[in-house]
């Protein structure tokens, strides 16, 4: 295995600026050495074999969150997918469902990032701040944790069946960001922001299939999230409170 | 032709921490290569610095201490008058941070938890588990977000316009449209980040290219220091990828091919929290006095963290675990982590002051692609983070003082002039030359990493200054697969390879020029420090024909003068 074997990547190709093209597989193949991941191939066939290969990537550590797309019919980070993992030496490449494509791997992330805006995220409060820090326990920061770890690749976004459906549907990320906020000791957001929610393509739309904790390269669980706002609009609705 | 007062360039910390403070009241724009949470900024492990105190083993901290750790881990080569600023303004930069939404670990009194770091006489650096970096980007990002911040995402900066002795603005690349845009504007920053991608072995993103540095220079603007090049001592094996100093902040050891903890022979005090110079070099003595592991991805030594328990490895490193699971296949709970010493961070930059100014008027300069200096000739760990915040802060008051002193007017003719030049630019390198971008840059990286690495000789350095003359000449026939601009990342790749090709020369020539040891810099002809000689920064200017020019500018000493630096 150290002298590496030979693996056919099968790689999506289209260019929106030439819609009349329809889209195609490109085959390239790369010899494997273990250690090589997808995102390593995609360079290397960029650098040495096709320069007009589009696909993002920066960290290559998996805390960034640019490369996500469908490996073998599984949406991942190419760049923590170790090529030599798969037992059948064909490898396709295809880009996130559920968005425009850019340009062969490279999507357009728009509709993602306005629904994470959407969800207003980030710290609200109208108490004064203190001197020095907020204090919030240990207890307390490790309630926000796992949704604090959510890198924004848009692998649930990609992987939502409700999205596919309904473009309007806001989609896991956006809810996994603001029980984020919702539940920081810290946030004083008013309960009120759930109101604009309260409909099938806010909170009410999820099928709770579990498909985005699936897809969640860094373990958050967008179901968990949305079942607690959930919760948190129907205690409001009822009690009138946060 | 777009119009702002304001650009910013670059979407990590210390262009947002700008953007925030200033989009208030001007009209500002920010640039970014990547979605801005896609930057750099959004790796960094370990944590960032304040004397907050908040450690039971470190109430008597102060910005004092902090300032004498962060001066004598510069191997005293850093301006005092900016370390004093950084370190003074430092704990309010946090509670900022913190009042912001920035979810930090907490100590069971509920404060902002704090552990030790390399070079530090005090635990003193605030972090939220090992992803500081990611919490801190987030944060500052949703801050921006809250303010509508107008992003120009996946547009890159391809030139600064400059008349001699004034910044009109930038001529910037859409990437996803394939167009050139010329953007006017009263004020530019660059926070663009640092170069590691033109080293071979780097901890570094792929987007990390210093173009940022290199157009600035190229448009005039003067660098500095740029051969103190960071070498973090403990990158993953094969990839590269970092292992925070907080895996040894936490109590983790470094371990040679005979069992020993071998840092005990270089640094018998302060051991594996040396400064990340000094524990750079002794690992690669290590390694090439036949010490060390062969891996086989490559030589290295063992960071064992097992004694820590799982515990506390899942609770204050697991980002580490993950990398290492996911990377080679292995969990530092049950096996020691192959790492070698790589590339890290870029001390030298963009000229600046404390105010974030450079000698072009209208253009300013924060975070890893500006040199204030607060590094000096080697980084403390922790004071990246901090740097960007304090640093992104007061570049948006001096732009601020700027704008409000006098009435700037930027010209459109030298915008078009210049989008011009770029066209051509464009259409050379879609011309059909023969010599592939990724190519030259492979080898470049290949030089600097073995030639222009952690120890150095007059002789290779020479030897590498050659083969940067050599790739530069190569470059003029650089040619790419398409004419097409849109999303067309080779064209991106060959436009940085000329900035990238301009930093490198810099650095070879930086530490070919200076001929002692101080901190990140080290010539084996040359191991002691000379502050008879060498006690001042080093500054470039791109001449008529092209070439560096070489000046030298007095180090600021302020409170604490030069001493020997042990530990």
């Amino acid at each position: 295995m150290k002298e590496g074997e030979i693996y056919t990547f099968k790689i999506f190709r289209y260019d929106s600026f030439e819609p009349e093209k329809p889209p195609s597989f490109q085959t390239f193949k790369v010899r494997v050495v273990p250690g090589l991941t997808v995102l390593m191939v995609l360079l290397r066939i960029r650098d040495e074999i096709d320069g007009t290969l589009s696909f993002r990537s920066s960290c290559r550590s998996a805390v960034c969150g640019s490369c996500a797309m469908v490996i073998n019919g599984k949406i991942d980070l190419a760049c923590r997918t170790q090529v030599y993992k798969f037992e059948d030496r064909t490898i396709v490449l295809e880009p996130l469902p559920n968005m425009e494509i850019i340009k062969d791997l490279v999507v357009d992330m728009t509709p993602f990032w306005s629904a994470y805006e959407k969800v207003k995220p980030y710290l609200m409060r109208f108490s004064p701040s203190p001197e020095k820090e907020i204090p919030q326990s240990e207890e307390e920061r490790k309630r926000i944790d796992q949704f604090v770890n959510c890198i924004l690749c848009a692998c649930c976004y990609g992987a939502c069946p409700v999205v596919s459906r309904d473009p309007d549907y806001l989609g896991p990320h956006a809810f996994a960001k603001l029980e984020r906020f919702f539940s920081d000791s810290r946030d004083e957001r008013p309960p009120e922001e759930l109101i604009h929610l309260d409909n099938v393509h806010g909170l009410w739309g999820c099928d709770t299939v579990l498909k985005c904790i699936e897809a969640c390269p860094k373990d958050v669980r967008p179901t968990d999230s949305i079942v607690s706002l959930r919760k948190r609009l129907l205690k409001y609705r009822i009690l009138g409170k946060r | 032709m777009l119009r702002h007062e304001v650009i910013i360039v670059g979407g990590g910390l210390a262009g947002l921490r700008a953007a925030i403070e200033l989009c208030d009241k001007y009209d500002v724009a920010l640039i970014s290569k990547v979605y801005p949470l896609r930057s750099h900024s959004v790796a960094a492990q370990g944590g960032i610095n304040a004397a907050l105190g908040n450690n039971p083993e470190g109430r008597d901290d102060s910005w004092e201490k902090h300032m004498f750790d962060t001066v004598k881990g510069s191997d005293f080569l850093a301006d005092q008058n900016a370390v004093e600023i950084m370190c003074k303004d430092a704990p309010r930069a946090i509670y900022e941070l913190e009042h912001w939404g920035c979810p930090f670990s907490r100590f069971p009194d509920g404060s902002i938890a704090q552990r030790p770091f390399g070079g530090a006489g005090f635990p003193r650096t605030c972090y939220s588990a090992d992803l500081t970096g990611h919490v801190l980007l987030h944060t500052l990002f949703e801050r921006a977000i809250s303010k509508r911040l107008k992003v120009y995402s996946e547009w890159y900066v391809l030139s600064l316009v400059s008349d001699g002795s004034m910044c009109h603005g930038i001529v910037a690349f859409d990437l996803i449209r394939g167009e050139i845009v010329p953007i006017l504007a009263k004020a530019t920053l660059f926070a663009t980040g640092g170069y590691g991608r033109v080293y071979y072995y780097s901890t570094n993103a792929l987007i990390n290219t210093g173009s940022g540095i290199g157009i600035a220079y190229k448009a005039g603007v003067p660098l500095k220091d740029m051969e103190f090049v960071q070498f973090h001592p403990t990158g993953l094996v094969g990839t590269n990828i970092l292992m925070t100093e907080a895996c040894r902040g936490e109590g983790g050891y470094l371990i040679n091919r005979l069992g020993e903890r071998f840092m005990e022979r270089y640094a018998p005090k302060a051991m594996e929290l040396a400064p990340r110079d000094i524990v750079s070099r002794s690992i690669q003595r290590e390694i090439e006095e036949g010490r060390g592991f062969d891996h086989p991805l490559g030589k290295c030594v063992h960071l064992d963290l097992r004694h820590l328990g799982e515990k506390k490895i899942m609770e204050r490193l697991p980002g580490i675990r993950r990398i290492c699971l996911d990377f080679l296949g292995i969990d530092p709970v049950y096996e020691p982590i192959p790492v070698m010493p790589c590339q890290h961070y870029s001390m030298g930059g963009i000229d600046t002051n404390e105010k974030a100014e450079t000698p072009l008027s209208g253009f300013f300069a924060a975070g890893e692609c500006a040199c204030v200096s607060v590094h000096g000739a080697n980084r403390l760990g922790g004071n990246s983070l901090l740097e960007t915040v304090v640093f992104g802060r007061i570049a948006s008051h001096s732009i601020e003082a700027y704008l409000s002193e006098r009435d700037v007017k930027p010209d459109e003719k030298l915008l078009e002039e210049e989008r011009k030049k770029v066209e051509k630019k464009i259409e050379r390198l879609t011309g059909g030359g023969k010599e592939k971008p990724a190519k030259i840059q492979l080898e470049l990286s290949k030089i600097m990493s073995q030639y222009v690495g952690i120890f150095r000789t007059k002789d290779e350095l020479e030897f590498a200054l050659g083969k940067i003359l050599e790739a530069k000449e190569r470059y003029r026939s650089v040619g790419i697969s398409s004419k097409k601009k849109h999303m067309n990342y080779e064209l991106m790749s060959a436009l940085e390879l000329e900035f990238m090709l301009e930093v490198a020369h810099t650095i070879a020539l930086g530490a070919y020029l200076r001929e002692e040891s101080r901190g990140a810099h080290f010539r084996r002809d040359k191991e002691e420090r000379d502050d008879s000689k060498w006690l001042k920064h080093t500054v470039m200017t791109i001449d008529r024909e092209g070439n560096p020019s070489v000046s030298y500018k007095d180090v600021v000493i302020t409170r604490y003068p030069p001493e020997e630096r042990a530990y």
